[in-house]
């Protein structure tokens, strides 16, 4: 039987959501016998490759790097889950949204800087207006709330998505969870 | 005693109930064991129907009634739960959290709000509206409480119960619209007002974590609600 071909991907988030994909432990035995990994933070491929089945986005939607990976992303993915608050709602990157972005970059790169305070220019990515959910850019197809969602509620989406099943989520996790 | 005249009998989601002749709708159906959501009502406060998470479809007429503050009527054909409801259910919950800025994983109340597990049970894994992000203060100025105007969903349960309990009045609402906020006194610092007893019960009616006591930390204030009843039940002859 092949495998399905999964990937996972990083925008603006703690990790955690990762973390908790890590603390499936074991159970990450019974999905890899399902699954080949094949782009993630915690594999060493550097390309996004054409035709995955599978990717789960953690992280808000932040910067113009944010914005081309996910079109990309989609592009190329099948099933594209929003694993988490971040992903999901923009939750803590989002807490800057009220703010104008000059303040947040005077903040950031001047105000606490001591030593030659400057805004760079070069390879950091320029922050778009507003750090946004993914599904505002990109259609989502499934929803995965939680900051982080637990390792039990990742183990279920993913194994009935691998099931061909679509989650019911709501009974197992919500905003904030 | 209710005499027999005074009963009135109607049917909510196709089943015969009876009810006394001045219930609402909803004090009806949740004798009943009948579920409808609800944010502003709280009982032991009076109705002011203003979240609108409480219609209902009522026979005869176009228009939804918000259950909370609509009276039975004999003969009256109610439905809870119809998939229009449910629509526009989920739109109000969603656009409220579109409204502010509820950041629930960071917030005093994570895991005792309303508004958070009610969109669980409704089934809310995502908002389908684009959020807002408005600016909104945080007034830290009380010796004890705090009010965060990003979590507020405008339930008004603290100007109810500030007015019609303590009887202070330091809460009411300020502006229209999508500008209308809660306010202590004359839009001063809650710190200064001079009208607050610092008696908290606002803080424990509060739906979400809008108002809540300092020093508590994330998912750390429960609210205490209990007393509400017992206070009213106490007052009930001088109130009527
Ligand atoms: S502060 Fe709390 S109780 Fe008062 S209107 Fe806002 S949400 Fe309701
Ligand atoms: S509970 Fe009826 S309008 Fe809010």
């Amino acid at each position: 039987m092949s495998k399905l071909r999964m990937a996972t991907v990083w925008l603006d988030g703690c990790s955690g959501c990762h973390m908790s994909f890590l603390d499936l432990d074991e159970r990450l035995l019974l999905i890899a016998e399902k699954v080949d990994l094949v782009y993630s933070p915690l594999v060493d491929v550097k390309e996004f490759p054409l035709d995955v089945d599978l990717t789960l986005v953690e992280g808000a939607v932040s910067s113009e790097d944010d914005l081309h990976k996910i079109r990309m992303v989609r592009e190329r993915t099948k099933t594209l889950v929003s694993l988490g608050d971040c992903a999901v709602t923009s939750n803590v990157p989002g807490m800057r949204n009220p703010f104008p972005l000059q303040a947040i970059y005077d903040r950031a790169y001047k105000e606490n800087v001591t030593l030659d305070p400057q805004i760079p220019g070069e390879m950091v990515p320029p922050l778009l207006a507003k750090s946004r959910p993914v599904h505002e850019f990109v259609t989502v197809d499934v929803f995965i709330p939680g900051c982080p969602p637990s390792a039990d509620t990742i183990f279920y989406a993913l194994s009935e998505l691998l099931e061909g099943r679509m989650p019911e989520l709501s009974a197992k996790t919500r905003f904030g969870a | 005693m209710a005499k027999a005249a005074n009963i009135k009998t109607l049917k909510i989601d196709g089943r015969d109930v009876s009810a006394r002749q001045n219930e609402t709708i909803l004090e009806v159906a949740r004798e009943n064991g009948i579920f409808i959501p609800t944010l502003c009502t709280l009982k032991g406060l009076s109705n002011v129907g203003a979240c609108r998470l409480c219609l209902v479809e009522v026979k005869g007429t176009a228009r939804l009634q918000p259950a909370c503050v609509t009276r039975v009527e004999e003969a009256m054909e109610v439905t809870t739960n119809s998939e229009r409801l449910q629509g526009y259910r989920r739109a109000i919950l969603e656009l409220l959290f579109t409204e502010r800025n509820h950041v629930c994983a960071v917030c005093v109340s994570n895991g005792h709000c309303e508004l958070q597990s009610l969109a669980q049970k409704l089934e809310i894994t995502h908002v389908h509206f684009a959020y807002r992000y408005p600016e909104a203060e945080v007034d830290a100025s009380h010796e004890r409480f705090i009010v965060d105007h990003n979590r507020c969903i405008l339930c008004t349960r603290c100007v109810r119960v500030c007015e019609e309990i303590e009887g202070a009045h330091t809460w009411d609402v300020m502006g229209r619209g999508i500008d209308a906020k809660v306010i202590t006194d004359l839009n001063e610092p809650w710190g200064s007002s001079q009208t607050c007893t610092g008696c908290g019960k606002c803080v424990h009616v509060c739906p979400t974590g809008a108002l809540s006591e300092k020093g508590k930390s994330v998912a750390e204030m429960l609210k205490r609600r209990q007393f509400l009843p017992y206070l009213t039940q106490m007052r009930e002859e001088d109130r009527s």
